[in-house]
C-alpha cells in the first residue's frame, strides 16, 4: 500500500498514521548493467516519491542521457554527480528515501564495480536487509558471489535477490528456479539465514511493487511486499544492554549525565550495571529527560540516545561502556583481538604498523601484530600474505595500547565494529569485526562454549568399515543439517516434521532433533539461562554431527534465540553442510520451499 | 513499544551532535532560522540537556533576511538562552553588494559563501553543524554525514571518508574543517513531522497571509523593505502568498496558498508534489548547479 494522500483527507489521520511507521533501512548492489538504477527508480516511482519537477527533469534527461530510446529512463532518478552521469557509472553510495503506508525506507544505494566493495561495506554496515541484483541473463555472477559474501560478513541476516529482466527471458520459469537454487546455495554456503529470490522486470515494474501477470508460477511476493513484511529487530528483548559512553553532562554539582546511544539491549531505572573496562558496579538512577519531553523515561532501548545517571559517584568517561551486570551477558574486556576486516585505503596495509582504532566511543592505538590471510571472495578459499590491499577481505590481529570493552560483531554489531584510521593521513583505512578478543583473566567469565576456541578438525569417524561414499550411494543423499530456529509457537516443530515426512516420501534418511525431546532426556539437567541454551544447542550440534558422518540429514528445531551460539554450531557442525532458516522470521520458506531447497542440495 | 522511524531519526541526529561536541574543539551551529534550524536547534538543546549545548549558534547575516525572520531567531535565542553569533561580512556592505544589482551568484558568493568562510576562520571553527538533508537535491545523496574541507574549505568528492557503522572519523589536521549534518537521513516529510509532533514555533512566513508581492522573472517577490526599487511596469500587489524555503527576500520565491495553518501547510506539501528548492532562485542556473557551488564553499 503507497502512502498516498487523498485531498479532503484528514493531516492529522495521515501524520498519526506516518508517525507510527517503522524504518528499514536497506542496500541496494548490482553489476553495472543489471537495472539497479531502474530498480530505485522503479520503487521510488511507483510509490509516489518522484515530484513533478523531478519527473520533468527526467523526461528532458532522457531524451539526452536516456538509455530507452528518448522514453523515461527511471534509471536517471538515481543519478547523481556530474561525473557519473558522463561516465554512465556510480562510484559511490547514495542515499535515497521513500515510504509505504506500513513502513519508511532508506535505500542505500552501491555502486556494483570490483573496485568498489569498501562501498558496498559502508552501505552495508547501516542496513538490515540487501537486495542483490541478478540479470536473468547472465545469472549468478562473481559479483553476486562477492555481494552476498560482504553482506554475511557484516552481518545482514536477509538477502533478496531480484532476478531482473525476467521479460528478456520470457518469464520462463526454469530459468529462474536454477538461478534460485544456484542463488540459495550460496547463500547458504556463507552462513545467510533467509535468503530469497525474486522474478522481477524493473523496466516493467512487474513483481517490484505490484504482481503482474507473467509470472503466475512465483508465489511469492513482490519486492516491496517483502520490504514491507521482513522482520526488523532494533532490539532484541533478550540481547544485552550496552551503551557506550559519549559525553558526560555536568551543568551543575547536583547532576551527572552520561549520554550515549544504545547499542544493545534495554536498560530500566534501577538496573544493576557495571561500567566497562574499569568493571566498577552501580545502578542506574535515572534514564533522565526533560519535563517538557514528558519527563524521566522508565525505560528505553536501542537505538535510542539517552541520558543516564548512577546511584554512585563511579569513575566513567567517554569511551567506556555501560554494560548490563551478571556473569555471561557482560561485555568482554581485552587488548588482543582477531578481526575480520575490509581494507579501504589506498595504502596497503602492512603488518607491524600502529593504526588508530576507533571501538564505540573509544580510540586508541593499535598495532597490527600479524595477517592471517586474505579471502578470495570468489572461492571463498584463504590464502596467506603479510599485507592487504584495497579492496582485500582478510583476517588480522590487532593489540590495542589500551583496553576494550567489546562484543564478538556477530553477537552485538555496536560494541563488535570497529574502524582503523591512519595516523598520518588521517584516512578511514579499514572496517573491522572483532571475532574474538584475548580476554584477561578477570573478565574471562564467559567459559562457556561460545567463547571457547572453534573446532579446527572434524572428530575423525573412527573405526568404521563404511566409507563415506558407500554411505552416499546406500543412501542416495549428501548429508545435511537443518537448523529450524525461532521462539516458541513460530512453527518450527510442525515444519521441521512436515519437512521430514516430505523426504522421508522422497526415500531419504533423516532424523529429527527436536529441543524439547533433547530437554526430556540428554539435556535434563539444564534450564533457560543463556548459557544453558547454548549448551543445549551444543549437545544437538554434537549429535547432529555424528549422525552426519553416518550419512544422514537431519532436522534441528531449536529456540537458539543467540546469533553467536547458532554460529558457533555452523562452526561446530561445518558450514558447507549446514544451514538455518529463521521460523519467527515472516518471510522464511515455507515447507514447500524449504523441501525444495533440502532436496536440491543433498539430492 | 516498537520505536518508530522518527524516534530513530531523531537518535541518529543526537549522537551525531554529541559525537561533534565531543571530538572537536571549537564547533559551531549553523542556524539559518528555517524549519530545519529550528528541528536542529531543538535537536541541540534535547542532547545536552539538562545543560545547553556546548557550543555557539552561528548567523550569517547577508543584510537581506526578511524582517520577520530577524525577528523569529532574536525571540527564539532569548527564549533558549543559546549564544548566538552573527556575522555580516562587512566588505560586502561597503561595496554595496545586493541581489538586486549585483544578481543572486555575486550576492550569494560575497554575503553567504565568503561571509561564511570569513566567520568560520575568524571563530576558528573546526566543525560547523548544519541542517542540509540528503533528500533536498540529487547531488546530495551521495554526501557524507561528517564532510570533510580542505584548508581552502573546498568539498573533494573524490576524497571523502567512507563512514562505517556510527563509527565516525573526526580526524583533522591543522585548518581543516568538517561540516556536520544531523538531519541527513530525514526527508521534508520527517521535519514536518517533528515539528508538529513537538508542536515547536517556526516563522510564521510559512504560513499563509496576505503580503505585498511583484511578480519578477515569473516569481513572486515580497517586498520587505525599501531596497526593493520597482522596475518600469512593476506594481506592488496584496496576495495571500506563503514560503516554502526561507532565504534572502528578494531570491525566494513565494506561493499563492491558504494555509495559515501547520496542518494546511503539511496538506499543501503532501498534495503539491513540486520539490521544494525549485522556490530557489540559485538552482536554476544549470544543472548540477549545487555541485559547484559545494565545491566553492557554499554550505
Amino acid at each position: 500500500m503507497t502512502l498516498s494522500f487523498t485531498p479532503g483527507g484528514s493531516v492529522s489521520e495521515y501524520l498519526h498514521r506516518y508517525e507510527r511507521n517503522e524504518l528499514l533501512r536497506f542496500l541496494t548492489c548490482g553489476s553495472v548493467d543489471d537495472g539497479k538504477s531502474t530498480l530505485i527508480g522503479r520503487l521510488l516511482h511507483d510509490t509516489g516519491r518522484l515530484y513533478d519537477d523531478h519527473l520533468k527533469a527526467i523526461e528532458n534527461e532522457s531524451k539526452v542521457h536516456g538509455t530507452q530510446g528518448g522514453a523515461l529512463d527511471l534509471a536517471l532518478v538515481v543519478d547523481g554527480l556530474k561525473a557519473e552521469r558522463e561516465q554512465g557509472i556510480t562510484i559511490d553510495v547514495a542515499y535515497r528515501y521513500f515510504a509505504t503506508a506500513h513502513r519508511s525506507f532508506i535505500i542505500a544505494d552501491c555502486p556494483g564495480h570490483e573496485q568498489y566493495t569498501r562501498n558496498m561495506a559502508t552501505g552495508a554496515s547501516h542496513c538490515q536487509l540487501a537486495i542483490t541484483l541478478i540479470d536473468a541473463r547472465s545469472g549468478v555472477t562473481t559479483q553476486t558471489r562477492r555481494h552476498a559474501f560482504i553482506a554475511s560478513l557484516l552481518g545482514i541476516c536477509h538477502v533478496v535477490a531480484a532476478v531482473n529482466k525476467m521479460d528478456l527471458v520470457a518469464w520462463g520459469e526454469g530459468r529462474f528456479r536454477e538461478i534460485e537454487s544456484e542463488f540459495l546455495d550460496y547463500c547458504v554456503k556463507v552462513g545467510i539465514a533467509g535468503p530469497i529470490a525474486v522474478p522481477v522486470s524493473a523496466l516493467t515494474g512487474e513483481n517490484v511493487v505490484t504482481r503482474g501477470t507473467n509470472a503466475a508460477w512465483y508465489s511469492g511476493a513482490p519486492i516491496l511486499e517483502l520490504l514491507e513484511k521482513v522482520r526488523v529487530d532494533h532490539a532484541s528483548p533478550v540481547a544485552p544492554f550496552r551503551m557506550p559512553v559519549q559525553y558526560v553532562i555536568r551543568p551543575s554539582l547536583d547532576f551527572r549525565g552520561f549520554a550515549g546511544t544504545i547499542a544493545s539491549g534495554t536498560v530500566k531505572a534501577g538496573d544493576r550495571v557495571r561500567i566497562m573496562p574499569s568493571g566498577r558496579e552501580t545502578r542506574v538512577r535515572r534514564i533522565a529527560r526533560s519535563t517538557e519531553d514528558g519527563g524521566d523515561l522508565s525505560l528505553a532501548r536501542a537505538p535510542q540516545s539517552v541520558v543516564i545517571t548512577f546511584e554512585d559517584e563511579v569513575d566513567c568517561s567517554r569511551g567506556d561502556v555501560v554494560s548490563c551486570f551478571g556473569g555471561s551477558t557482560e561485555t568482554l574486556v581485552a587488548q588482543k583481538f582477531e578481526c575480520d576486516l575490509v581494507w579501504m585505503d589506498e595504502t596497503p596495509l602492512t603488518a607491524g604498523k600502529t593504526y588508530l582504532l576507533k571501538c564505540g566511543t573509544r580510540t586508541t592505538p593499535a598495532r597490527i601484530t600479524r595477517v592471517r590471510h586474505c579471502v578470495n571472495v570468489d572461492t571463498l578459499e584463504t590464502q596467506q600474505t603479510d599485507a592487504l590491499a584495497l579492496n582485500d577481505i582478510g583476517r588480522i590481529e590487532i593489540e590495542t595500547e589500551q583496553p576494550i570493552a567489546f562484543d564478538p560483531y556477530r553477537r552485538i554489531h555496536g560494541t563488535g565494529s570497529v574502524i582503523l584510521i591512519d595516523r598520518m593521513t588521517n584516512a578511514t583505512s579499514a572496517a573491522g569485526m572483532i571475532r574474538t578478543g584475548d580476554a584477561s583473566d578477570a573478565h574471562a567469565r564467559r567459559a562457556h562454549w561460545e567463547t571457547a576456541a572453534a573446532p579446527t578438525l572434524r572428530a575423525p569417524v573412527g573405526q568404521s568399515l563404511v566409507s563415506t561414499a558407500a554411505r552416499e550411494e546406500r543412501w542416495k543423499q549428501k548429508p545435511l543439517a537443518i537448523l529450524l530456529y525461532g521462539s516458541s509457537g513460530s512453527g518450527k516443530t510442525t515444519r521441521a516434521f512436515e519437512l521430514e515426512r516430505g523426504l522421508w516420501e522422497k526415500g531419504h534418511a533423516v532424523v529429527v532433533l527436536d529441543g524439547q525431546m533433547l530437554r526430556a532426556g540428554l539435556s535434563r539437567d539444564l534450564a533457560f539461562t543463556e548459557e544453558e541454551r547454548s549448551e543445549n544447542l551444543r549437545r544437538a550440534s554434537e549429535t547432529a554431527r555424528i549422525l552426519l558422518d553416518q550419512g544422514f540429514v537431519v532436522i534441528l528445531s531449536m529456540v537458539a534465540p543467540h546469533a553467536e551460539a547458532r554460529w558457533r554450531a555452523s562452526d561446530l557442525i561445518g558450514s558447507e553442510r549446514f544451514m538455518m532458516i529463521d521460523c519467527s522470521d515472516n518471510n522464511s520458506p515455507d515447507t514447500a520451499a524449504l523441501l525444495r531447497m533440502v532436496t536440491a542440495k543433498i539430492g | 513499544m516498537q520505536l518508530t522511524h522518527l524516534d530513530i531519526l531523531e537518535a541518529e541526529a543526537i549522537h551525531i551532535l554529541r559525537e561533534t561536541a565531543a571530538s572537536f574543539e571549537r564547533p559551531v551551529l549553523m542556524y539559518s532560522i528555517g524549519k530545519d534550524s529550528t528541528v536542529l536547534l531543538h535537536l541541540a538543546m534535547k542532547a545536552f540537556w539538562p545543560a545547553k549545548p556546548p557550543f555557539p549558534l552561528l548567523h550569517v547575516d547577508t543584510t537581506w533576511k526578511f524582517r520577520e525572520m530577524i525577528a523569529f531567531r532574536d525571540a527564539a535565542v532569548a527564549k533558549l538562552g543559546v549564544d548566538l553569533r552573527v556575522h555580516i561580512n562587512q566588505e560586502g556592505v561597503r561595496q554595496g553588494i545586493s541581489p538586486l544589482t549585483h544578481g543572486s551568484k555575486v550576492h550569494t558568493d560575497v554575503m553567504k559563501t565568503q561571509a561564511l568562510r570569513q566567520a568560520l576562520e575568524s571563530g576558528k571553527h573546526d566543525a560547523a553543524i548544519g541542517g542540509a538533508r540528503r533528500d533536498e537535491e540529487k547531488s546530495r545523496a551521495k554526501e557524507r554525514i561528517f564532510i570533510f574541507r580542505d584548508r581552502n574549505h573546498r568539498w573533494d568528492p573524490k576524497n571523502q571518508r567512507p563512514e562505517l557503522w556510527n563509527l565516525y572519523n573526526t580526524r583533522l589536521n591543522e585548518g581543516e574543517s568538517i561540516r556536520v549534518f544531523p538531519l541527513s537521513n530525514w526527508t521534508e516529510l520527517d521535519v514536518w513531522l517533528y515539528i508538529h509532533r513537538h508542536n515547536l514555533p517556526v516563522v510564521p512566513l510559512y504560513f499563509a497571509k496576505p503580503r505585498p508581492i511583484v511578480e519578477r522573472n515569473g516569481m513572486l517577490i515580497m517586498r520587505d523593505d525599501d531596497r526593493f526599487v520597482l522596475k518600469p511596469g512593476e506594481k506592488v500587489v496584496e496576495r495571500k502568498v506563503r514560503f516554502r524555503t526561507l532565504g534572502c527576500y528578494p531570491l525566494s520565491g513565494a506561493v499563492e496558498s491558504d494555509a495559515d495553518t501547520l496542518e494546511k501547510v503539511i496538506e499543501e506539501m503532501l498534495l503539491a508534489h513540486t520539490s521544494e528548492r525549485q522556490g530557489r532562485l540559485i538552482d536554476h542556473d544549470q544543472s548540477g548547479s549545487m555541485e559547484e557551488k559545494k565545491r566553492e564553499g557554499y554550505f
